[in-house]
């Protein structure tokens, strides 16, 4: 059982959580996740570290309540426990002195890469974080963002806050001015990251995505993850979840994704059905 | 052994043997002759006194049957249900020649399930030695390292099993289904460990929580690895990731596991499937497709290169197999597998095969028929074609010797590998075996260990 310590809404549909779990805190490197299973009956997820304190003991998961298991994430409370939590799991950014380095975010991956812009920041890179969201009340972060980075660039798709756009049309403005950029990190969802991905190929300006593929272990143990990177089978927990994006079939990746898409409502439908007459979801032991 | 009516159990998750009364337990008891022989125990890979458990039936002291049995093997309600008797204990019975052997297994499971009825006999602290005061780390919890811990810690050692899943038990928790090997029996049996002073380290991935040299750091006096043998091999043809396709270990782990037949009770998903096509022959694969049919898929096959005497599955379990209604397409090889446009596999292209001239295993090898393409329409696939060990502790572990397999090398006799203070046994050893021969590597490694540790 592991602690609950805050739950906090970020912007709408997107909570923080912070988990008391020391021994993952201790180990936890950028770019690395955890498999959450919240309780008896649930799934086990992979969720990326967007923070972590090895002194308190604890790390920080942002969660984009999308499923059955992040609805039931985001409806715990601090004090209650979640059932299982086992990390830290894949392998960490590869993270060096670059020279100029650009950090794209967009949804929970706005979360996902301040830990790797904090390392490449200590690590003495000149760090450009460019964060999107759909519209400016799904913000999030900025703050945090710029005390790890030289510059940070927000865009909106309807251009209510900072550039009218999405991450990729500021680096993509950036490389057509003749701009040096060593390297691109990008986290968010599978179609945002292969934009990314597409901006920077022309330049040959290595681009690397944090893959966000079902699992089921997180050990390698099922292959549930497999994507295709460079015409080879990989699979994301222990392989990645850090790829070449330039390398990826986004096209498999996507459809990878949708297996499940019936299950995915017909389960949510059941939780709420249950929910709506037993309010509180109670954590069983096993 | 009565079993549960095939038309009735291909739809449920229920256990399909049913198991001795006490008159068939005694009656079958009786039949042992109690040779002086002593084959069965010889055949036993740890050594069961298995004449003086069956004499113990026929004398109706079913509590001293458990007291011979556990003497030897933790985990007997397992080993009755999934050991390979036919081959090993059985086999060698003087009653094999003359008929029917004695069925061993069934007897052994008769005498688990009477303790489990009539109220477990914990580990009780007086079988016990005194505290050596020496701490043991075991990685994983399936067979051998559940065998490893209880007897380090029957012989007086401080035992922490770390075990990345979110349940104990390994292949018996998350490979085998349910019908097969109740999950009560199986966390029973962990219970057992436990009561012997075992703790289990539930969702502790070693290599990355911590590696094996920061637990010999970190005061653990040996290391034991029984990490099994647990990444699953694909057949590299063309289409393989489609959707729909799975490893016969996301199959069986989504539905064991995770309960996914019990889905949306239970939140894992799985797909179902129309026409079901599982690759391989091996027990993995009877199991894979005996699950799909239990979810309801309305045709499962077994699509396999060789002819049936060449599958490696235990030779019951083919049947119950074929009895549920599972169809054999032997000499049988994919070739390619079909997708639409939505990346669903919709097909399969498959080669027949003909037998050839015996290979490096001993058994003939398939050779493709040229020219004899022809497509099966599937909505789901199942590839179990074998499992090799997963490199994450191999691969962060300095000085630990690895095989060409990917396998640990260690000492036969002693489990001792090549790194100081760490031993290994199992599957993570010999490749993907036997329950019973995990158990056997478990117990000879805990017997070196306790030696090393009291030198
Ligand atoms: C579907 C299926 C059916 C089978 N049927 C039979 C049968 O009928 N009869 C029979 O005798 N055998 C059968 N087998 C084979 C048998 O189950 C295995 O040989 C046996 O379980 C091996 O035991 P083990 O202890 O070596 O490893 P496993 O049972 O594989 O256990 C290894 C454990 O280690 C854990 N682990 C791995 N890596 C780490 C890590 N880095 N950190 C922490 N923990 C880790 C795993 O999660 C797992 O729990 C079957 C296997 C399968 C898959």
């Amino acid at each position: 059982m592991y602690k609950i310590l805050a739950n906090e809404p970020l912007v709408p549909n997107i909570h923080l959580i912070k988990i008391e779990a020391p021994a993952i805190a201790r180990k936890a490197l950028p770019g690395q996740f955890a498999v959450v299973r919240v309780d008896e009956f649930g799934e086990r997820i992979p969720l990326t570290l967007a923070d972590w304190d090895g002194e308190e003991g604890t790390i920080t998961v942002l969660i984009m309540q999308v499923g059955t298991s992040t609805q039931k994430l985001a409806a715990l409370n601090a004090g209650d426990h979640i059932l299982n939590l086992a990390g830290p799991l894949g392998l960490p950014s590869h993270l060096d002195k670059f020279g100029t380095v650009v950090c794209a975010g967009g949804c929970y991956g706005v979360g996902a890469i301040l830990p790797v812009a904090r390392a490449l920041k200590g690590l003495g890179n000149k760090v450009i974080c460019i964060i999107e969201a759909r519209i400016k009340n799904l913000l999030y972060w900025q703050e945090k963002l710029q005390q790890v980075s030289d510059e940070l660039i927000v865009t909106t798709g309807d251009g209510s806050s900072g550039y009218k756009g999405w991450a990729y049309d500021p680096l993509k403005e950036m490389l057509e001015k003749g701009g040096k950029i060593d390297r691109v990190f990008a986290h968010g969802c599978t179609f945002m990251m292969m934009l990314t991905s597409e901006a920077t190929k022309p330049f040959g300006v290595k681009t690397l995505v944090a893959l966000n593929s079902i699992m089921v272990d997180g050990t390698g143990m099922c292959g549930c993850c497999r994507v295709s990177v460079g015409g080879k089978t990989k699979f994301t927990c222990v392989d990645g979840p850090e790829f070449d994006g330039h390398e990826v079939d986004w096209e498999l990746l996507a459809a990878r994704r949708t297996i499940y898409l019936e299950e995915e409502i017909r389960s949510l439908t059941h939780w709420e059905c249950q929910r709506w007459y037993k309010p509180i979801v109670k954590v069983v032991e096993v | 052994m009565p079993r549960q009516d095939p038309k009735v159990r291909g739809k449920n998750f229920k256990e399909v043997a049913l198991g001795y009364t006490d008159e068939m337990a005694v009656r079958e008891a009786n039949r042992c002759i109690q040779c002086p022989k002593r084959a069965c125990v010889e055949g036993c890979p740890v050594y069961i006194d298995i004449p003086a458990f069956i004499l113990a039936i026929r004398e109706g002291n079913i509590e001293e049957a458990v007291t011979i049995l556990k003497s030897k093997n933790a985990l007997p309600g397992i080993c009755g249900r999934v050991c390979p008797q036919e081959t090993q204990c059985e086999i060698v019975c003087s009653l094999a020649k003359k008929g029917a052997p004695i069925a061993i297994g069934r007897l052994e499971r008769y005498v688990a399930d009477w303790e489990l009825k009539h109220g477990s006999n914990p580990g009780s602290s007086s079988s016990l030695l005194p505290s050596s005061g020496k701490r043991v780390a075991v990685i994983g919890s399936g067979p051998a390292g559940l065998t490893c811990a209880a007897d380090l810690a029957k012989l007086g050692h401080e035992v922490t099993i770390f075990e990345a899943l979110h349940v104990a038990g390994g292949v018996l928790t998350y490979g085998i289904p349910e019908f097969r090997l109740p999950k009560n029996i199986v966390q029973n049996e962990v219970d057992y460990v436990k009561s012997l002073g075992v703790e289990i380290r539930l969702d502790s991935v070693i290599g990355k929580l911590a590696t094996v040299d920061e637990l010999l750091e970190g005061g653990y006096d040996a290391v034991f690895l029984g990490t099994g043998a647990g990444l699953p091999m694909f057949l590299g043809i063309l289409g393989e990731n489609l959707n729909g396709i799975y490893s016969a270990n996301e199959f069986l782990t989504r539905v064991n596991l995770m309960k996914a037949y019990l889905f949306p009770e239970y939140d894992t998903p799985i797909k179902v499937g129309r026409r079901v096509a599982v690759i391989g022959g091996g027990n993995v694969a009877m199991d894979a497709a005996r699950c799909a049919l239990r979810l309801g898929a309305e045709e499962v096959y077994i699509v396999y290169r060789r002819s049936r005497i060449e599958m490696p599955a235990r030779r019951e379990e083919v049947e119950n197999a074929e009895e549920e209604g599972i169809i054999f397409k032997l000499l049988t090889n994919p070739k390619q597998f079909i997708g639409n446009d939505q990346g669903w596999v919709t097909a399969m292209e498959c080669y027949e095969m003909e037998l050839g001239e015996p290979d490096a295993s001993g058994r003939r090898r398939p050779i493709i028929k040229p020219g004899s393409e022809f497509i099966i329409g599937v909505d789901v696939v199942v590839v179990a074609l074998g499992t090799t060990p997963n490199p994450l502790v191999p691969s962060t572990t300095k000085g630990l010797e690895i095989a060409k397999a990917g396998t640990v090398v260690a000492d036969e006799e002693t489990g001792k590998t090549t790194k100081d203070r760490v031993w290994a046994g199992g599957d993570v050893v010999t490749g993907a075996a036997t329950v019973i021969s995990a158990m056997g590597a478990g117990k000879r490694a805990a017997a070196s260990i306790d030696a090393f540790l009291r030198s």
